[in-house]
Parts: structure tokens; sequence; C-alpha cells
């Protein structure tokens, strides 16, 4: 009995689905809209991302040591950093390669590279380079450096950057906080813009619901074929979205890589399409259930 | 069958619909219940479905105070009355067949019942040959008949008809009169409300008489007399 009442059910959906033909197509350009503002949400969250993390990449802090530190003393300290949960990575400079990024630096300068020559030895000391997770952690890793006991260090160039981490920390963070905020505002105002249309289609109805109602069907008979109809508008919704986001960011993505510096969404996209898909298919399918489910809570009352 | 116990139906402070109404319906009645627009005739008929609820008193269908049930038990009741309005109330987006299988489906028969019982209940109401029409492609008197094979196809007990030839013509109004008389003869009790003179001084069944919301006149061979 159950299986033949879900199938009547699937049945009246599609049947309603197609002779309801224009305020179906109505509804479903509606969603496609609101999937379309939480796609670009998505990728514009993942190109801001992908931008501020290229900025953070730029900066770093150097540990300097000083020319007769033993390596097994570097490494023991590139080991201690790499322990931590603030750091996200540590490059080795030796001595060796210090002085040859010197050396490349100043090949146009033959007053430099003799002074080197004259030397006979190298003068450069090795370096770390810290990179953190955040930039919000340098001032911890500094102090952790400070108070680790470490031999052979000469010093750690964070206080001299100091200002500037800390004003693109802030900035970072208020650009991400800014980011999501906007997000959140022009998803909902899509989200309430697809969930009023889905209200006013049923609102149509309102008389058959009552119909249905006074000629003895239960409530989840009547609502069924609305649930699984809002169903299918998410999905058809969902299939339109998809698609019109692939010639989109093909075009849109190398432009946005010059201006930002990112990644190329496109290939983000092409690479993400059906975590994208099922991503927009479960909101798109939400969004029409839910909807219908609570337009038609009040006409059921009957 | 149907008992009205002491019902009053109040709508807001100033228009009482129903006061005080008391009376019986006997299994297999035929009971026109008439009185002017206004009169309470639709309220009572509403207090029957559970469509609405009584402000104070108690309608029992079956010994059964239908006030008392929950939603979910509501349609189970409903599918025991069959239910003809003024308006038709039927469904705009399916065909004359859909509309009557609805009934069923809903009350969850097999797919055999109703491929055997829905042309079998058009051909009775004459609409054999319109199964495919959608409401708005018929007639006004051909819409009352299919909604009144709707309200028979479940078999009810009890046919209630809330004005069911008010939008027809009198040659139309006196073919659906004759379905019902048809019907009761069959042993489906039928309640009618109606205002109209003609048919009721026809009939010659039991009638109950409205008037501001109080039952006036309660006759076993009735007649229409305001």
């Amino acid at each position: 009995m159950f299986t033949v009442k879900i199938r009547r059910i699937i049945t009246a959906a599609l049947t309603n689905f197609w002779r309801n033909g224009w305020v179906s197509v109505a509804t479903i350009l509606v969603m496609v809209l609101a999937l379309f503002m939480a796609g670009s949400l998505i990728l514009f969250q993942v190109l801001l991302e992908s931008t501020l993390a290229e900025v953070q990449k730029k900066i770093d802090v150097s540990v300097y040591f000083l020319p007769d530190a033993e390596e097994s003393e570097i490494l023991h300290v590139k080991k201690s950093l790499e322990q931590l949960s603030e750091v996200q990575g540590v490059e080795y400079v030796s001595r060796q390669r210090a002085l040859e990024i010197f050396k490349e630096r100043h090949a146009d300068n033959t007053l430099i590279s003799s002074a080197l020559d004259e030397l006979g030895e190298n003068p450069l000391g090795a370096s770390l380079k810290v990179e953190a997770k955040d930039p919000s952690y340098y001032e911890a890793i500094d102090v952790f450096l400070k108070n680790g006991n470490f031999r052979g260090i000469d010093k750690v160039n964070f206080r001299q950057h100091e200002l500037v981490f800390k004003r693109l920390s802030d900035t970072l963070s208020a650009t991400r906080k800014a980011g999501l905020g906007v997000s959140i505002v022009l998803g909902a105002i899509a989200f309430l813009v697809a969930f009023n249309t889905i209200r006013l289609a049923i609102y149509t109805s309102r008389d058959e619901i009552g119909i249905m109602r006074l000629v003895g069907a239960s409530s989840w008979y009547v609502r069924g074929p609305f649930l699984i109809e809002g169903a299918v508008h998410g999905f058809l919704a969902t299939v339109i979205t998809t698609l019109l986001f692939w010639p989109l960011t093909l075009w849109l993505g190398p432009k946005a890589q010059t201006f930002f510096g990112g990644i190329d969404i496109f290939a983000y996209y092409a690479g993400n399409i059906i975590q994208f898909f099922l991503m927009l298919f479960l909101i798109g399918v939400t969004l029409g259930v839910l909807s219908s489910f609570v337009a038609t809570q009040r006409y059921l009352k009957i | 069958m149907i008992y009205f116990d002491n019902v009053s139906k109040i709508y807001n402070a100033g228009s009482v619909a129903l006061d005080s109404v008391s009376f019986v319906i006997e299994p297999r009645e035929f009971v026109s219940i008439v009185g002017q627009s206004g009169a309470g005739k639709s309220t009572l008929i509403k207090l029957l479905l559970a469509e609405e609820r009584p402000t104070s008193g108690k309608v029992f269908f079956e010994s059964q105070n239908i006030h008392k049930l929950s939603r979910k038990e509501i349609p189970f009741v409903r599918r025991k009355i069959g239910t003809v309005f003024q308006d038709f109330r039927l469904l705009p987006m399916k065909t004359a067949y859909e509309n009557v299988a609805f009934a069923l489906e809903a009350a969850g028969r097999d797919d055999a019942e109703i491929a055997s019982d829905v042309p079998h209940v058009l051909d009775l109401v004459g609409l054999a040959d319109r199964a495919d029409y959608f409401p708005h492609e018929l007639s006004g008197g051909q819409k009352q008949r299919v909604a009144i094979a709707r309200a028979l196809v479940n078999r009810p007990e009890v046919l209630v008809a809330d004005e069911a030839t008010g939008n027809l013509d009198p040659i139309n109004s006196w073919e659906i009169i004759r379905l019902f008389g048809k019907i009761n003869e069959l042993g489906t009790t039928v309640v009618l409300a109606t205002h109209n003179k003609e048919i009721i001084d026809t009939i010659d069944k039991r009638v109950v008489t409205l008037e501001n919301g109080r039952v006036v006149r309660d006759e076993k061979r009735g007649r229409y007399v305001l």
C-alpha cells in the first residue's frame, strides 16, 4: 500500500508539473537565480581565499644564524619550529645557498663580487624562512624562538616587520569577515525571493488543497506531490545553474586571475564540478521542499 | 447516524450562524435543510465535515464526536461522507476521470478497483463520454455530475449536498435531484441543503427549516414554508 501511495504521489507531482507548465518554468527560473547567487558566492569565496593566501605566502619571518653555527643546531631549531601548530612550513637556506643567492642578486656589481673574492671565505650565515599559518601567529613564533634557548641564532627579523604584519593581518581578517557578511546577506535575499515565489505558486493551489482534504485525503497525501514538485524544481534549477557556470567561469577565469593573482576559477570549477553540483543540488532541493512544506502547512488546516 | 447536540456557531461577536441547534438524522433518511441565505445551512454542513469547529455543542457521526478527532483521523470520517457543493469544487488541473479517481486513490483503494469503479460511476451520472475532459471544458450541470460521481465513488454512508442545484438551470436541477432520490433508494442517507422551494415541495420528504440560525420547524413530510 505504501509503495502504491508513493507511486501515486510521484505521478501526481509529475502531472502537476507538466500541466502547470508556466508556473513550473517561472519557479525554476527564480530558483536558478537563487542558486546562481549561491554558486557565485562560493566561487567568490574561493577566489578571495586563494588571493588572500597568495598575499599571505609573500610574508615570512627569517631566523638568521651566526656564520659559525653548527648545522645540527640549525636543524634542531627547524625541527622544533615544524612541530609548532602555528607553523605552515620552514625552509632551510644553507650558508652555501645564501652565498649563491647573494651573488646572483649582485651579479652585475663588480665591486661586491671582487670584495667577496678578496674575502676568500663565506661571510654569510645560514637562515630559516618560517611561514606561519596566519600572519597573527608570527609574534608567538618570535616569542618561542626567544624563550627556546636555541644556540647560534643571530637575529629574528620579526620586530622590523611587526607593523606591516599587524596591518596585513588585520586587513586579511577584515576582508574575510566582509566577504562572509556580504555572502550571508546576498544569500539570504536570494533564499527569501525563491521561498516566496514558491509560496505564491502554492497560494494559487490553496483551494485545491482544501478540496483534497474535504474529499478525504490525508495531509501527507495532499502535501506529497507539492514536496516532490519542489524537489523537481530544485533539481532542474541545479542542472541549469551548473551548466550556466561553465561558459561563465571559462570567460571570467583568466581575467580574474590576471587581476587578483589567485587561482583560475575555471580550472577550479571544472575540477570540482561534481562537488559543486551536489552542493547546489542540496541547496536547491532543500529550498524547494522546505518552501513547499511551509507553504502547504497553512492550507492543510482544514 | 448524525446527531447535532445543542450546537452553536458564532463567527464573531455580531454574527450568530447557528444558535443551539439539535436534531438527529437516521440511517437511510432523505433530509432537506431549508432556509434563506444566511440562515445557517452552509455552516451546518461545514460543521458536519469538520471544516469548521462549533463554538459550543457537539456533532456526532456514528456516535463519534467529529470535533474531538485529530487531523489524522478526520479523513477517515470524510471518506464516509460524500459531499457535493454549489461551486462544484472540482480539481481544475485534473480531468473528470482523475477527479473521481482521486477520492479513491486518497482512500487507498487499489488500481484494479479504481479502473473498474470510476467508469462505472461516471456512467451512472451520464458522463462516460466526458471522462477525459477538464472541468473548464464541461458545462455547469456536467461539472456537478462529476462532483456527484466523486462523492458517490467511495460508496459513502451519507451524501451531503450544499446548494447542489444552486448554479444549475431547472432541467439540470431536476436531473440531479432525481439522481439523489435514486441514491437514497439504494440505501444512502442524503442531506440536502437548499433554498429551492419547488424542489422541496415536490420531494415530499423530511424538511428541517432554519431561520436565523435556529431550527424553527422539523416535519416528517415537509414543505418549504417561511
